[in-house]
Parts: C-alpha cells; sequence; structure tokens
C-alpha cells in the first residue's frame, strides 16, 4: 500500500470487524501477547478437581460440591472487595478483621442490646462504610501509605474485636435469616428461576448492546459468537442448578436392617444467588459506568486521571469505602457459615483474600483485574482446601500447596505485563 | 491581519526572588503553527504552565481572540478551548485508545458508557487527522509505540474541539520516521484551523512544521520571526544569546 498523501484514510476499525472466524484468531493472537485474564486460574480450577476427583471419590459428589461452594464464598467476597483498592494499585490489610469486627457488631447488637437483626445489619453495613471512609482519609488525603494505615487497623481492630466480643469469647448465631444464607437451600424450583432469569438479562444486554452500537454506526462481533457466549453459559449454568437439585442428603443407608430415612438436601444454597448477584452489580459498575471507567484509570496512571479532570482523591477514598463495605457481607458469611462469632473472626481472611485475588489474575501493581478474576481465584484457593482436606493430609499441606500456587500466579502476572510491554522497568 | 487567537502582551511571572519571565510578548495565530524554542531554563515551561493555567501568570495581559480573559485554573484554559499535550504523555496504558481519547468526559446514555459513539468519533478523529499506524481504536496504549502514543494525545485534544493546542516536546523520545508522522500530523492539526504552539530543542524539527517561530532567551521574548525570513544560524544565534534581535516586532 502506498502511502501517498492523495489517497483516502482507511477508517481506524475496532476489532470487532470480521468472521466469527477472524475473531476466534484474534482472540487467541491477544492470548498469546499475554493478555491472558483469569485463564491460568480456570485452568488450574479444572485440573486440580479433575486431579482430586480422581484422587478421592468424594470430591466428585453433589454434596461435596455444594460444601465447596459455601467454603469458597467468604473467600469470595474478601476477594472481591479487595479488587477495588488492588485495581488502584493499592491493599487493604484490615479487610478480614473489618468483616470480623462489623459481624461482632452485629451479633452484640443482636445478643446484647435486643436489636432487631434487620437494624442490626444496617449498622454493621454503616459501620464498614464508615472503616472505609476512615481509610480512605488518611490514604487519599492525608497521604499515607495504605499498607500502613490498614497494617495499623489489623492490629488495632483485632484488639477491638477482643473487646467486642469479650476475652476468648464465642457467641453462637442465632437469627434464622443469617444462618440461613449458607446452610438453608432455595426451592428446586427457585433455583431453575433464578437461572432462567438471569440468563433471559444477559440475553437482553447483550442484544441491547448490539443494537446500541448498531446505531452508533460501528461493527458490531459476528452474531454467532454471542449467541455461542450466551449457550455456553446457559449449559454450565443448567450443570450447576441440576446438580444442586439432586439429592445430596449423606447419612442415607440401614441400620441392623431398619432403613434410615434422613431429610433430603435440595437445592441451590441461598448465598450463591446474593453473591452472584454482587458479582454481576460490581462487574457492572466497573465496566459499564464512568465511575468504574476512572477507577481504572486512576489505577494505571493517577497522573494522567487527574490532567483528564477525575477527582482522583474522591475516587480513592471512594474504593476504600467500598471494599470495607463489601467486607461486610463476607463477615456475615463467614458467621453464617460458622455459626458463631468469635474474637478471632476474621483475622486469617484477608491474606487469603489477596492470594485469591492474585490467583485470578487482578494485578497488584493496579488497572489490571476484575471481579470474575477474583471469583475464579477463590475458587481456586477453595478447591485446594478442600480437596487436600478430603484426602487427610495435615493443614500444613492445605498452607504450602496454596502459597506455591499464589507465588505461580504472580509470575503468570509478571511475565505477561513484560508481554504487554507494561512490566516494571528495570 | 486577521486577529491572533492567543495574544500574550507583558506577562511576568517570577518563583520568589527569580523572574523566570521578565514582561514576554507571544501571539500564537489560527491555522499556524507556532514555534517556542529558547535554552533550558528560557522560561518556555513556566509560559506554557501559565496558559494551561496550571501556574497563573503574576501579571501582564492576556488575549483571546482579542478579548482580554483570565487563566487562573486548569478549568479557564479548558473552557477556552487551550489543550496542552505534555511530554511526559498523560495516557493510561491499561485503557484503550477510544477509553484514554475519552477519559473525563465519557459519553453515556441511561447511565451507562455509550461505547459505539465513542468508538466511532474516535475512530473518525484519528481519520480526519490521516492517521495510519494505528490497526484498531480497541488496542491498549501499552502496546502502542511513542509516536502512536503521541498521535493517541493528539487526537485527544482534537477530540476535545481544542482552539489551542500546545505540544512540549512532542519529537522528543521518537526515531526519524516516527517524528516524520508526528510533524505531518501536526500541519494537518495546524491546517484544520487549530492554532498550534510547538515547543522544541529540535531546529530541524522547527523549520521542518512551524510558520513562526519565537525564541526566548533568560525569560525575554528576543526574536519572533516568520520561519521564512530567517535560518537556522540566526535561530541559534538568538536561542545562545550571541545575536541581539533587531527587527520590527510583528
Amino acid at each position: 500500500m502506498t502511502t501517498s498523501p492523495l489517497t483516502t484514510p482507511q477508517p481506524i476499525g475496532s476489532g470487532f470487524e470480521g468472521s466469527a472466524r477472524d475473531q476466534i484468531t484474534n482472540y487467541f493472537r491477544n492470548l498469546r501477547n499475554g493478555d491472558v485474564g483469569a485463564l491460568p486460574a480456570l485452568a488450574g480450577f479444572i485440573v486440580l478437581s479433575i486431579l482430586f476427583s480422581f484422587l478421592n471419590n468424594l470430591f466428585l459428589t453433589p454434596l461435596n460440591f455444594a460444601n465447596l461452594l459455601t467454603q469458597t464464598a467468604t473467600l469470595m467476597m474478601l476477594a472481591m472487595a479487595l479488587v477495588f483498592v488492588l485495581l488502584l494499585g493499592e491493599i487493604d490489610l484490615s479487610a478480614g478483621v473489618t468483616s470480623g469486627v462489623t459481624a461482632g457488631v452485629f451479633i452484640v447488637l443482636v445478643k446484647n442490646f435486643d436489636v432487631n437483626w434487620i437494624l442490626a445489619v444496617l449498622v454493621a453495613f454503616a459501620t464498614g462504610f464508615a472503616i472505609g471512609t476512615f481509610i480512605g482519609f488518611f490514604v487519599a488525603r492525608v497521604g499515607i501509605p495504605s499498607f500502613v494505615v490498614t497494617l495499623g487497623l489489623f492490629l488495632g481492630f483485632q484488639g477491638l474485636q477482643l473487646l467486642i466480643i469479650g476475652t476468648g469469647g464465642t457467641i453462637r448465631i442465632e437469627t434464622p435469616e443469617i444462618s440461613a444464607i449458607m446452610n438453608q437451600n432455595l426451592p428446586v424450583a427457585v433455583g431453575w428461576g433464578f437461572l432462567a432469569a438471569a440468563l433471559g438479562i444477559a440475553v437482553a444486554i447483550s442484544l441491547w448492546d448490539r443494537a446500541r452500537r448498531a446505531r452508533a454506526g460501528v461493527a458490531n462481533r459476528a452474531l454467532i459468537l454471542m449467541w455461542a457466549r450466551l449457550v455456553l453459559i446457559a449449559v454450565a449454568g443448567a450443570l450447576f442448578v441440576a446438580l444442586l437439585s439432586t439429592d445430596r442428603a449423606a447419612n442415607r443407608g440401614s441400620l441392623n436392617g431398619v432403613l434410615i430415612e434422613s431429610d433430603p438436601i435440595v437445592g441451590v444454597p441461598i448465598v450463591v444467588p446474593i453473591a452472584v448477584g454482587l458479582l454481576w452489580i460490581g462487574t457492572f459498575v466497573l465496566d459499564r459506568t464512568r465511575y468504574g471507567r476512572h477507577l481504572y484509570a486512576v489505577g494505571g496512571n493517577p497522573e494522567a486521571a487527574r490532567r483528564a479532570g477525575i477527582k482522583v482523591i474522591a475516587i480513592r477514598t471512594s474504593a476504600f469505602m467500598i471494599c470495607s463495605t463489601l467486607a461486610v457481607v463476607a463477615g456475615l458469611f463467614d458467621a453464617s457459615r460458622i455459626g458463631v462469632v468469635t474474637a478471632a473472626s476474621g483475622s486469617q481472611l484477608v491474606l487469603s483474600g489477596v492470594a485469591a485475588a492474585v490467583v485470578g489474575g487482578v494485578s497488584l501493581f493496579g488497572g489490571r483485574g476484575r471481579l470474575i478474576h477474583a471469583a475464579i481465584g477463590a475458587l481456586v484457593i477453595a478447591v485446594i482446601a478442600n480437596g487436600l482436606g478430603l484426602l487427610g493430609l495435615p493443614a500444613g499441606v492445605n498452607f504450602l500447596v496454596t502459597g506455591a500456587v499464589l507465588i505461580l500466579a504472580a509470575t503468570v502476572d509478571a511475565l505477561s505485563r513484560k508481554r504487554t510491554g507494561a512490566g516494571v522497568i528495570r | 491581519m486577521d486577529v491572533p487567537i492567543i495574544e500574550l502582551s507583558g506577562v511576568v511571572k517570577s518563583f520568589g526572588p527569580v523572574d523566570v519571565l521578565k514582561g514576554v510578548n507571544l501571539t500564537a495565530r489560527a491555522g499556524k503553527v507556532t514555534a517556542l524554542v529558547g535554552d533550558n531554563g528560557a522560561g518556555k515551561s513556566t509560559l506554557v504552565k501559565g496558559l494551561a493555567g496550571v501556574q497563573p501568570f503574576d501579571a501582564g495581559e492576556i488575549k483571546f481572540a482579542g478579548v482580554p480573559v483570565d487563566l487562573h485554573t486548569p478549568r479557564h484554559a479548558s473552557a477556552l478551548g487551550i489543550e496542552v499535550v505534555y511530554q511526559d504523555l498523560a495516557l493510561c496504558e491499561n485503557l484503550d485508545i477510544v477509553q484514554n481519547m475519552f477519559l473525563g468526559r465519557e459519553e453515556a446514555s441511561g447511565g451507562t458508557l455509550d461505547e459505539g459513539v465513542m468508538e466511532r468519533q474516535a475512530s473518525q478523529t484519528l481519520q480526519s487527522l490521516s492517521v495510519r499506524t494505528v490497526k484498531s481504536v480497541r488496542q491498549k496504549v501499552s502496546s502502542l509505540s511513542g509516536g502512536q502514543r503521541q498521535t493517541v494525545a493528539i487526537a485527544r485534544s482534537v477530540l476535545k474541539n481544542a482552539k489551542v493546542v500546545i505540544l512540549d516536546e512532542p519529537t522528543a523520545a521518537l526515531g526519524v520516521a516516527q517524528t516524520e508522522q508526528v510533524l505531518s500530523l501536526v500541519r494537518r492539526l495546524a491546517e484544520s484551523g487549530v492554532a498550534v504552539i510547538i515547543i522544541s530543542h529540535n531546529l530541524v524539527d522547527v523549520f521542518a512544521v512551524a510558520d513562526y517561530i519565537s525564541v526566548l532567551y533568560l525569560g525575554n521574548m528576543v526574536a519572533s520571526l516568520e520561519t521564512k525570513d530567517t535560518n537556522n544560524n540566526d535561530v541559534i544565534g538568538y536561542i545562545t544569546g550571541a545575536k541581539t534581535y533587531e527587527g520590527i516586532s510583528s
């Protein structure tokens, strides 16, 4: 092609043009260039699942699957909360203890002060929000590194938790609504209903997006790709709900010739639609709103964001607010699953949360990562604990394997940053 | 002659005891490229920061299209249509070209970002500048070369309907071919009716692209010349202080 100034310039495309085959070729080219996203984590999850199902025949049962989900849910919420601050290249070491302290606030209000549980939940959320505002103020306005501020809170809140719960104290959760999150299941029909509604929304949004792009006069991806993606989601979702709609009660059998019938356990655990709903809302905010775009911009280059007129201080503060508020959800999930709030609730959680986010492909350097990455990373961490637990291996092995997976994931992150030319300059 | 879009007269700026600008005059005309040259410490950056409203001038008159204006904050400058493309390009590497071009003023409808509209406008803007070096407007900036990044940064100012675009050392870090691309982009920018002020140390580039050359020497504007009336040696003389201007001020 000549570059004579007389030729009319070609319109510059978006990469959305071309047939489905071109799109797929493009996709794999991007993968080779280091744009791997959550794929390594997803592959890790599948490989580990296959491995564990060969090593232990209990692994691939509906009961264990439901267990895995509830084991993942707390970690997943915390990892998702952390994504908002990790995107800015910041960290919140206090997210775990924030979940513990706010769960403590909730349980003490309900137990010791006879406060209505809904009001107590609202107070817990308000507490989380206030903690986030506090961190945001010191990081964004005063200019203290987030590592230091949240390390201070991490230490301080362990003390606060002791004071709230009482030394060595353990308070049982007796609010049925909170216990139900992890321990009750949706009726089978409602589970299928949720899936149908989710798919309906997904189809509507996809079609709406295409219509809007068409109206703007820019290319859409080949239609078949949209349907292929939706069918994939539908099949995965249907398998998921079907598996959880079979009876997974374990203690069935005969004793001295007498048949023991236990109540059947069926349905999707209540925590699933809550977690999926929050994942969806968060992803919507990050991908489709000005706020989300500005969050990524501040994470990528704060100076560029400032020059573009983005209120960098407000964005920084808000990320910590969101993180601490979502940590409250993690705290309630944890309390629901374990059934108690203790003086040590949440203090072990935060580093696993960071690990989950990093394993899933969220960059610690800021600017890169999505909520679904954190969710998949949490699944990987949880499946290690679950599988090794079934094999009866000591807890020490669990920590060792989790640590190794984290370093592996961080290596993948660093290497892919080098590939895309965004690596640290040495 | 038509009214210059920017007309500075007697602009003064000092930092404590140091007088950086000692009564500087500068004009920039729509559709023309004005080069601002001078040695390190001559006051080029201070002059640009004043025009951008980042560091307001202490005294002096600023006329925009013949009307006296205040430039006390970046917002004032932006509202008038003065855009600065800084040397350390203000782009987010983790975002793509469209996202960078619309950063801070995204198009939205129904509360959600309207990617289609932004994509079309970004593509059209690059096309209007005859940009050929970019394959896709959805490329991440991290995958672009220095020249392509400069292109995106300049296109960003065009998208804002800037009337005055100030380029700070746009070719400083570029190779030969990329410098050529950026300089022709600067020409097309001026041809579209924008007043371009370009700061450069490279006199070859300046003579290739500028209609007017203004020389700063230790805080004084020692010469404002039409490129066709001068030559390399004269301009070097003014920059180093070896030669003083005796002509008639334009």
